[in-house]
């Protein structure tokens, strides 16, 4: 590996190309841990969204007015505002509300931190779409093979859990795909409230070493393969969950 | 559309009307908004020390707030027009019959899709210069405008898809017919093909419009003087009060919310109306 280091540092020395993560040890561990944390959130993130998504499409079928109108206004008011106005108000408005804890060195800190808060505020927000995403699944799957489900003495739950949603999920796959990307790209917000990812710690080290040019280039090829892993997975998966001759 | 008939045959399956937001129609969102600030602050008007609510200091700012609200929508239709301009040509490049074209324009299109949007912004924010020269002439580049650039890269490969997606989803009949009847590529793609194609873009273009909107003020994080922007300068200048939070960053939410709700509507009711029965 130090053969690879010292070629990069020599290419900065010859050609002026500054890539300092490759050669320096402390931009190298920032560049990696902004990266882990990048997939990390985004790993989070995509756990609960989905969580969020099931549990309220199965309350959108609920027989109750208000809890659909309920769920229905949290699609609404989270899909027609910009997702940063909402980690704003998370994290300033919300999390100045709640108690502050003692930390370890004596001081006061809130009881969430920024990280906490880009997790909740944007598995709400990818969590608003997935949820209009599965229901349409839902609507897909035919009524007598609900119907078949109860007259085989399955409640309402069971048919939910077992039959509905593992036909359901199959068909939604590739909306939930895209919607599953756009959450990746959109843990970039959380830099606005300094949650140590990948484009914070590239702005970080732009601005101690002075090279926009190349940490930007790096940043959009790095953002283009982690989508591109998470596509080609998602792809795969697809394939091997399609249920033959549907489809 | 419904077909009446007295055979008995399927009927169309009627999609079940969405539920309205919290029952309320259209129309209601006005007299909500409009209660929802101004009401607390009749309410309260005299509980603070310095006689000041929250919502009566919002209302003093909303004003301001307002215009940067407005210079928002300016930067999102902007970015749109020049994304929608640029997304067509990459889109129809993306259809074209000379191989080179066509992936060139496949890569573009999937490398600023696939890219972050704060991520371009910061892009286009950095490496474009603060002004050009043109035989002489300084062009100054305003941040703003760089944002619109930036805005629109991801923009237009969006559009690319769309237009691509468009052409694609007509059946093959319709470029068998034209092909039959003499029309050369170009007429048939400019005289048959797009026309029919506008409808089914229509949609999506719109989603995509209210998307951007919703994007403009990542602008705030680069520095453009918008809503966002001036929230928080607003804020500052009342000594960061914490019980201020909510009511401002409420009102953006509000303020984009009753702008990009009735277009979600809309683009709905047009998904409805242009939907094709199978």
């Amino acid at each position: 590996m130090e053969f690879v280091f010292d070629w990069f540092r020599t290419l900065y020395q010859e050609t002026g190309i500054n890539l300092p993560f490759l050669y320096d040890e402390y931009d190298r561990n920032r560049m990696i841990g902004g990266f882990l944390t990048t997939i990390w959130l985004s790993l989070v993130c995509l756990f609960f969204s989905v969580i969020i998504g099931v549990i309220g499409a199965w309350l959108q079928g609920s027989s109750f007015k208000w809890t659909r109108r309920i769920v229905n206004g949290y699609i609404q008011l989270f899909r027609n505002t910009p997702p940063l106005v909402q980690l704003y108000f998370f994290y300033f408005a919300i999390g100045t509300l709640l108690p502050r804890v003692e930390n370890d060195w004596g001081g006061q800190s809130p009881i969430l931190g920024s990280f906490a808060w880009a997790a909740i505020s944007l598995s709400f927000f990818a969590g608003a779409f997935n949820v209009e995403i599965f229901r349409s699944g839902i609507e897909a799957v035919p009524k007598s093979t609900v119907e078949a489900a109860e007259a085989l003495g399955f409640s309402k739950l069971q048919i939910y859990r077992d039959i509905t949603l593992p036909l359901a999920f199959r068909v939604v796959l590739p909306a939930l795909n895209n919607n599953l990307v756009n959450l990746v790209k959109t843990t970039t917000l959380a830099y606005a409230i300094a949650v140590p990812e990948m484009l914070y710690e590239a702005n970080q080290i732009w601005s101690d070493n002075v090279n926009v040019t190349e940490m930007m280039i790096f940043l959009l090829l790095a953002y283009f393969a982690l989508v591109g892993v998470l596509v080609s997975g998602m792809n795969r998966w697809e394939r091997a969950m399609k249920i033959p001759g549907y489809g | 559309m419904t077909y009446r008939t007295d055979l008995p045959v399927m009927l169309p399956v009627k999609r079940p009307e969405a539920e309205p937001f919290l029952g309320l129609k259209l129309w209601h969102m006005l007299p909500i908004a409009l209660i929802a600030i101004i009401g607390p602050s009749l309410a309260f008007a005299q509980s603070s020390a310095d006689g000041q609510t929250p919502f009566g200091i919002l209302l003093n700012w909303a004003p301001l707030l307002l215009k940067g609200f407005i210079f928002n929508l300016v930067i999102s239709v902007s970015a749109m027009a020049l994304g929608t301009v640029g997304g067509a040509i990459l889109g129809l490049g993306q259809i074209s019959l000379f191989a080179p074209t066509r992936h060139g324009s496949w890569f573009v299109t999937q490398f600023f899709r696939n890219a972050p949007w704060l991520v371009l912004l910061f892009f286009a924010m950095f490496l474009l210069p603060f002004e050009i020269n043109v035989f002489g002439l300084k062009i100054p580049f305003p941040d703003w405008f760089k944002a619109i650039l930036g805005l629109s890269l991801p923009v237009m490969a969006n559009v690319s898809e769309i237009v691509r997606g468009a052409v694609r989803s007509l059946p093959s009949g319709q470029w068998e017919a034209a092909e039959s009847l003499a029309y050369t590529r170009l007429q048939t793609l400019w005289l048959i093909i797009l026309p029919q194609c506008v409808k089914r873009m229509l949609p999506p273009w719109m989603n995509l419009y209210s998307i951007l909107t919703m994007a403009t003020v990542l602008a705030s994080i680069v520095g453009v003087n918008e809503v966002m922007t001036l929230t928080g300068q607003a804020l500052a200048s009342e000594g960061g009060r914490p019980d201020l939070l909510a009511p401002f960053y409420g009102f953006v939410l509000l303020l984009f919310f009753v702008y990009c709700y009735p277009i979600a509507k809309f683009t709905v009711w047009l998904e409805k109306k242009y939907a094709v029965i199978t």
